[in-house]
C-alpha cells in the first residue's frame, strides 16, 4: 500500500536565491534517491512567519508532495533537514488516509446524486401524496 | 446546550421585550456548520486565511459552541489549526 506524503519546510529568508535553489534540488534527489517519488514540488514563496521562528519573521516555503511505499524515506528526510542548517522548520504530513476519505465522500455523493435526479422532481409531490395516502389505508 | 438555557428563560425575555420591541420568544439564529454547508471534505493546514476565521483574536481556537461547526469537521479543523501551528502558519498565541 503506498503513502502519500506532504512535506513542508522552511528556509531561512537570507538565503540567496542559487543558494536555496541548490538546497531544494539537493533534497530532491535526496528524496527520489531514498526510495520516494516526488510528485510535485511547490514554492510556496517568501511568507510571514507567525511567530518568530530562529530570529527570523519570514521564511521560504517549500511543499514536496511525495508518494512512498514505507515510512523509511520520510525519516530520512526528516533527518536531513534536521541537520540542514538553512532549513529553520519543517512539517511532514501524511495524506492518503485524508485522501482516501475525501474520495470516499466524493464517491458516496455522486452515487446519491445520480440516485437522486430521476425520481428528484417527484419524490417531493409524492411525499406529500405518501402522508395523504397513509391515513384512508389505516382508515 | 447553550440554546436550552436561553430559550427557557422566557421572564427575561418578557422584560427584554417590553423594552427592547417585539422579540418577545428571543429566537435565537441557528448555527450551522459552515464545512457541512459547503460541502468541503478536506480542511487544508495550509489554507491559513481560511483556518483564521476559526482562531481567536488571542490565537486560541474558537469552540464549537460558538463557531457553530459540528463534531467531526471540528475535530479535522482542530488538527488544520494545530498543523499549521506548527509550521508557522497560524500563532500559538498571537501578541496583542
Amino acid at each position: 500500500m503506498n503513502r502519500t506524503y506532504e512535506l513542508v519546510f522552511i528556509v531561512r529568508p537570507d538565503l540567496v536565491d542559487d543558494e536555496a535553489d541548490k538546497l531544494v534540488t539537493g533534497l530532491e534527489t535526496a528524496a527520489t534517491g531514498s526510495g520516494a517519488t516526488l510528485r510535485k514540488t511547490e514554492r510556496l514563496g517568501r511568507r510571514r512567519l507567525a511567530y518568530r521562528v530562529r530570529g527570523f519573521r519570514e521564511g521560504n516555503y517549500v511543499l514536496f508532495d511525495l508518494e512512498t511505499q514505507g515510512p523509511e524515506p520520510i525519516g530520512e528526510l526528516q533527518r536531513r533537514l534536521r541537520i540542514s542548517e538553512p532549513v529553520i522548520k519543517f512539517l511532514a504530513v501524511r495524506t492518503d488516509e485524508l485522501e482516501k476519505r475525501v474520495e470516499k465522500n466524493r464517491r458516496h455523493r455522486e452515487a446519491r446524486l445520480a440516485r437522486r435526479p430521476a425520481p428528484a422532481a417527484p419524490s417531493a409531490p409524492e411525499s406529500v401524496a405518501g402522508e395523504h395516502a397513509e391515513p384512508p389505508a389505516a382508515v | 446546550m447553550n440554546d436550552g438555557k436561553r430559550t427557557p428563560g422566557s421572564g427575561g425575555s418578557a422584560s427584554r421585550g417590553s423594552s427592547g420591541g417585539p422579540k418577545k420568544p428571543f429566537l435565537r439564529r441557528r448555527k450551522v456548520c459552515k464545512f457541512c454547508v459547503e460541502r468541503v471534505d478536506k480542511i487544508d493546514y495550509k489554507d491559513y486565511r481560511m483556518l483564521q476565521q476559526f482562531v481567536a483574536e488571542r490565537g486560541k481556537i474558537v469552540p464549537r459552541r460558538i463557531s457553530g461547526t459540528c463534531t467531526q469537521h471540528q475535530r479535522r479543523l482542530t488538527r488544520a489549526i494545530k498543523q499549521a501551528r506548527q509550521i508557522a502558519l497560524l500563532p500559538f498565541a498571537a501578541e496583542l
